[in-house]
């Protein structure tokens, strides 16, 4: 059994959640210098130019990229042999998402209750899923969730017969209705399958897979494919001024589900898709 | 070529904006996001007087990230208007003349747009850093408790922005993204 104690946890988490915040993936900087060859329109090239100088200056100067640095979403993946001493793994995720907030002069964007609305203060709770594994590692993958694209995603409880067109109809649809307001350029994740709950989870998990990459499954890679060129083909494109761009990426996750269901849900992510992930 | 213009508008600059043309714009900027809004509209629905000179004002729908010692404001991008659609046709029919911010307006708020001749300026969302740069001076002026939701009072220097809804109905969106649609 292996021991990983409290505060090296809260270490690491405070540290991701700025770095999250800063330091824009390569992957995604070279998804902008890739749009900005290809894209159509003046207006849209402009905004991903601005989009390119804004990163670098964030990373520069260690300030946000975005002003809003979002909802921390944890999915720690726990090898069955580690043990965590000192106190309990959530705790130490809020307590990390704590001081990396508040030390990292991050936007507090949390309400206590949906209904009264009071921030928290400090950008806790975190929204943490856990995944059991083989082995003795701890591994904390990081996002942080801006409200506008997660407030256009969505999900269907499609029915198996509308098949893989009903899929990809109900996926242009979802993107269509956000239009400018998820800050396009997009990375637009896809859960299929599971249950109602778990189709969600698996649209948010994908959105962790590296921008560019390709999921393993060649039908599953190639249904990416089409769905991204049938999104810029929207013409919804960078801000939703117009446009050649409007998916930087598409990313499908797949499960076993009932013989009566076929869920889909859509995960937005703007192009702030920000992402991290350590080993302990 | 982007036009520079002088805050508060005045009539006539208005009167010369089109869905589409790049601005920028330098003055005095409000910032509020849900919660302010929600409190100016108490206040409107209780007949009390707003904590600032609403007419011919620009709001920003910003909520800024802390300042770090040393600096000005934070990161300071644009929030999605429509949350604040519910609101704003009160506050235009009270001669607010210009929203910053970003995506979809309602019916509503388009049709006060028109009819109260002001304008829907859009900023780059997610460029917060950079549009950072255009902001010289903050101060938070009313509903402090609200913190990032705040009403802040902004002096802003050549901030870039691109009309979208001008006084003649134009929808720089809709035209847009008709161009690139296949």
């Amino acid at each position: 059994m292996r021991v990983i104690r409290y505060e090296e946890i809260v270490e690491k988490v405070a540290a991701m959640c700025q770095e999250a915040n800063f330091e824009l993936g390569e992957d995604m900087m070279n998804a902008f210098h890739q749009a900005l060859k290809t894209e159509k329109s003046e207006t849209g090239k402009e905004i991903i130019s601005q989009l390119i100088e804004n990163a670098e200056i964030a990373a520069r100067e260690y300030m946000p990229m975005c002003q809003d640095t979002g909802t921390a979403v944890f999915i720690v993946e726990i090898g069955q042999d580690c043990h965590i001493a000192g106190g309990s793994l959530t705790d130490a995720i809020n307590e990390g998402v704590r001081k990396g907030y508040q030390d990292g002069y991050l936007r507090s964007s949390v309400v206590r209750d949906p209904i009264g609305r009071k921030n928290t203060g400090d950008n806790t709770p975190a929204i943490v899923h856990l995944e059991f594994t083989e082995g003795d590692r701890l591994k904390l993958k990081m996002t942080a969730k801006g409200g506008g694209a997660e407030n256009m995603s969505g999900l269907k409880m499609l029915k198996p017969s509308d098949g893989v067109d009903g899929i990809k109809a109900y996926i242009l649809d979802v993107v269509r209705a956000a239009g400018p307001n998820a800050c396009p350029p997009l990375v637009v994740g896809v859960g299929i399958g599971g249950n109602f709950e778990r189709c969600a989870y698996l649209a948010k998990k994908s959105l962790f897979r590296p921008v560019g990459k390709r999921h393993d499954d060649p039908d599953i890679a190639s249904l990416e494919i089409d769905l991204m060129e049938e999104i810029n083909k929207l013409g919804i494109g960078p801000q939703g001024m117009g446009g050649t761009t409007t998916a930087l990426d598409v990313k499908i996750e797949v499960e076993a589900c009932h013989i009566a269901a076929l869920p889909v849900a859509v995960n937005l992510n703007c192009h702030a898709n920000r992402h991290k992930e350590v080993v302990l | 070529m982007a036009k520079k213009l002088k805050l508060p508008l005045d009539k006539q600059a208005i009167r010369d904006l089109r869905a589409g043309d790049r601005v920028l714009l330098s003055g005095t900027v409000y910032t509020a996001r849900d919660a302010a809004h929600q409190r100016l509209y108490e206040l409107i629905q209780e007949g009390k007087p707003l904590p600032f000179p609403i007419e011919n004002q620009v709001i920003y729908y910003v909520g800024p990230t802390p300042a770090k010692p040393g600096q000005v404001i934070g990161s300071a991008g644009p929030t999605t208007s429509s949350r604040m659609d519910k609101y704003t046709p009160g506050l235009l029919e009270m001669g607010l003349k210009g929203m910053i911010g970003k995506g979809y307006r309602s019916e509503e708020v388009k049709k006060a747009i028109v009819e109260h001749e002001a304008v829907y300026f859009a900023a780059v969302g997610g460029a917060a850093a950079l549009i950072s740069k255009a902001i010289r001076s903050v101060e938070v002026i009313a509903f402090h408790d609200l913190g990032t939701e705040a009403i802040h009072k902004l002096e802003v220097e050549n901030f870039p922005a691109i009309v979208i809804h001008d006084i003649y109905g134009g929808d720089f969106y809709e035209k847009g993204v008709r161009a690139f649609q296949q």
